[in-house]
């Protein structure tokens, strides 16, 4: 098991998300047992696992989309545990579903003014902004004014972490944005990632797809059936014969 | 014979700019969570009725204002239902919805006739009842009132839904309402807002047209009908589909109750919706089904 020491170059930012002993359930299943994990400000971690073991329940829950069961979320200074997800936005968590969820009758434009739904006052902001996401996103200019329904998995990809950063997250929630995406995508997809990231958004990022997620991130948790089995610096991981077995596949 | 049926076509497009405001109602609230809301007639009834028991009497409040307060009052009933009878019963289906809408009408309506009785009201029309004449068909003032404030009200719901971060917010809530709620969008709020909108509109027609049909405790019934066969002419779900079914639905009654019978008035517009429900249940209008996915 590689140590709990975390060694990364945010070891002295702030916290901006502490995640307590978190439980959640669909029903009468329980999907997450005691999860308890921490990001810095500045940070990209990854949350591994197979499909199945929680991830998107685990940002679901963290978004507010999802109820808890037990536990405390506190971000960015401000408790938020069950708080509805139109409320965590104003907070600063903008997440990015699985599938993706743009809304596919809407111009792409559109999809992207809704981001900034909840800053809708700062104007100027938002036009900056807008301009910022279509030079990190050239296709999405070209195809500004199309149903966002009749680009392709990529594009709605580029168009929902767009939409996202319209609404100027201090923490960034991806949920698979790697999911269907053929391997040249995939590629181009985790290097705007880590661009993000570079340019000061801290990102939490779940991913099936485990060796791609951990050579981005800063550090790695690992999860399974619901319950973190280890966390680590995402490069202590990646070497990790445990984990490489489990999830890496070779 | 002209003029005969210049006089059809002028009653035809003053009821079926009725037909058109209610059928819009029924879109948005469609469109904006999945719900037929067959409470939609009770809404203009109570915008008629509140608007004559507010102008009645020597006391009475001027019918602007009165109509204003209906129109209010209205909306806080639209509001009302959507928070306290829609929104508890979120992910059912849509029988079960269907049944608690006409539930909530069974219950304006008995609300309606305990507090305004059982009487049938007139309303004054509101400028005059001096008759235009072209050729030997007469325009009243207040068919003009009725088209010109439909028109109005089409534009003015177009130009929210298509230009306006609000109605975009709507229409996102519409289209996915987990992702509307990660972009910061008060999903609950903005279904409010979705009622409050179509039950101003359902008042709005319920007043235009109180001066020219009179109404009734029980006027909100046939209405509500109608729009709904209306909105299904044009295709649930698309705001123009539900405007050109109205009028295309009160055009076809006219001309039938004056050139076949004026008995088959009402069966003209039940027999369109069969037929319609039958040939092309989508709608003249409707929406290609990718839309909704």
């Amino acid at each position: 098991m590689p140590s709990e020491s975390l060694t990364s170059s945010h070891a002295n930012s702030e916290t901006l998300l502490t995640v307590a002993n978190l439980s959640s359930r669909y029903g009468p299943v329980e999907v997450l047992y005691d999860v308890s994990l921490e990001i810095k400000t500045g940070e990209l971690v990854a949350i591994v696992g197979a499909n199945g073991a929680g991830k998107t329940t685990l940002l679901r829950t963290l978004s507010g989309l999802h109820r808890s069961q037990a536990g405390a979320i506190t971000f960015a200074d401000r408790d938020i545990t069950n708080s509805s997800a139109h409320s965590t936005v104003h907070a600063g968590m903008c997440h990015v579903p699985e599938g993706r969820q743009v809304f596919a009758p809407l111009s792409v434009d559109d999809n992207l003014r809704l981001g900034a739904y909840a800053l809708r006052k700062e104007s100027q902001w938002v036009e900056a902004e807008m301009e910022n996401v279509y030079s990190l996103f050239p296709i999405l200019k070209e195809k500004y004014q199309q149903e966002a329904g009749t680009l392709s998995g990529g594009q709605q990809q580029m168009l929902a972490i767009g939409r996202a950063l319209l609404g100027r997250p201090k923490l960034l929630l991806l949920d698979e944005p790697s999911m269907g995406l053929a391997p040249l995508l995939v590629e181009d997809i985790f290097r705007i990632i880590r661009e993000l990231n570079a340019k000061g958004v801290t990102i939490l990022l779940v991913e099936q797809n485990a060796r791609m997620a951990l050579a981005v991130a800063d550090r790695g948790y690992v999860l399974e059936t619901g319950r973190i089995i280890t966390s680590a610096p995402a490069k202590e991981l990646l070497n990790d014969e445990a984990v490489r077995k489990a999830y890496l596949g070779y | 014979m002209f003029d005969q049926i210049l006089q059809f076509l002028i009653t035809g497009l003053t009821t079926g700019a009725i037909y058109a405001l209610v059928a819009l109602g029924f879109t948005i609230i469609y469109n904006a969570s999945d719900v037929v809301n067959f409470a939609q007639g009770e809404f203009v009834m109570m915008g008629a009725m509140s608007t004559v028991f507010l102008a009645a009497g020597d006391n009475g409040l001027p019918t602007p204002l009165a109509a204003t307060l209906s129109v209010v009052l209205v909306i806080c009933v639209g509001i009302f239902l959507q928070r306290f009878a829609i929104a508890p019963a979120r992910g059912a289906s849509v029988v079960t919805t269907i049944i608690i809408t006409i539930g909530a009408s069974i219950f304006l309506r008995g609300l309606a006739l305990v507090v305004w009785g059982k009487d049938i009201h007139g309303m004054t029309p509101f400028s005059g009842e001096t008759p235009i004449h072209i050729g030997q068909a007469t325009l009243l003032p207040q068919n003009i009132w009725v088209m010109g404030g439909t028109a109005v009200m089409v534009l003015a719901v177009h130009y929210f839904f298509h230009y306006t971060m609000q109605g975009k917010a709507i229409l996102a809530c519409s289209y996915n309402r987990d992702a509307a709620s990660l972009m910061g969008i008060n999903v609950g709020l903005m279904m409010m807002v979705a009622y409050g909108l179509s039950a101003l509109l359902g008042a709005m027609a319920g007043i235009l047209v109180a001066p020219i049909s009179f109404t009734s405790y029980d006027a909100g019934v046939m209405l509500g009908l109608k729009g709904f066969s209306a909105a299904i002419l044009g295709g649930m779900g698309n705001p123009m589909g539900a405007v050109v079914g109205g009028l295309l639905l009160g055009l076809i009654e006219s001309l039938s109750a004056g050139l076949i019978s004026s008995g088959y008035k009402d069966a003209i517009g039940f027999i369109i919706l069969l037929l319609v429900l039958f040939i092309r249940p989508s709608g003249l209008m409707g929406k290609r089904s990718s839309d909704r996915v």
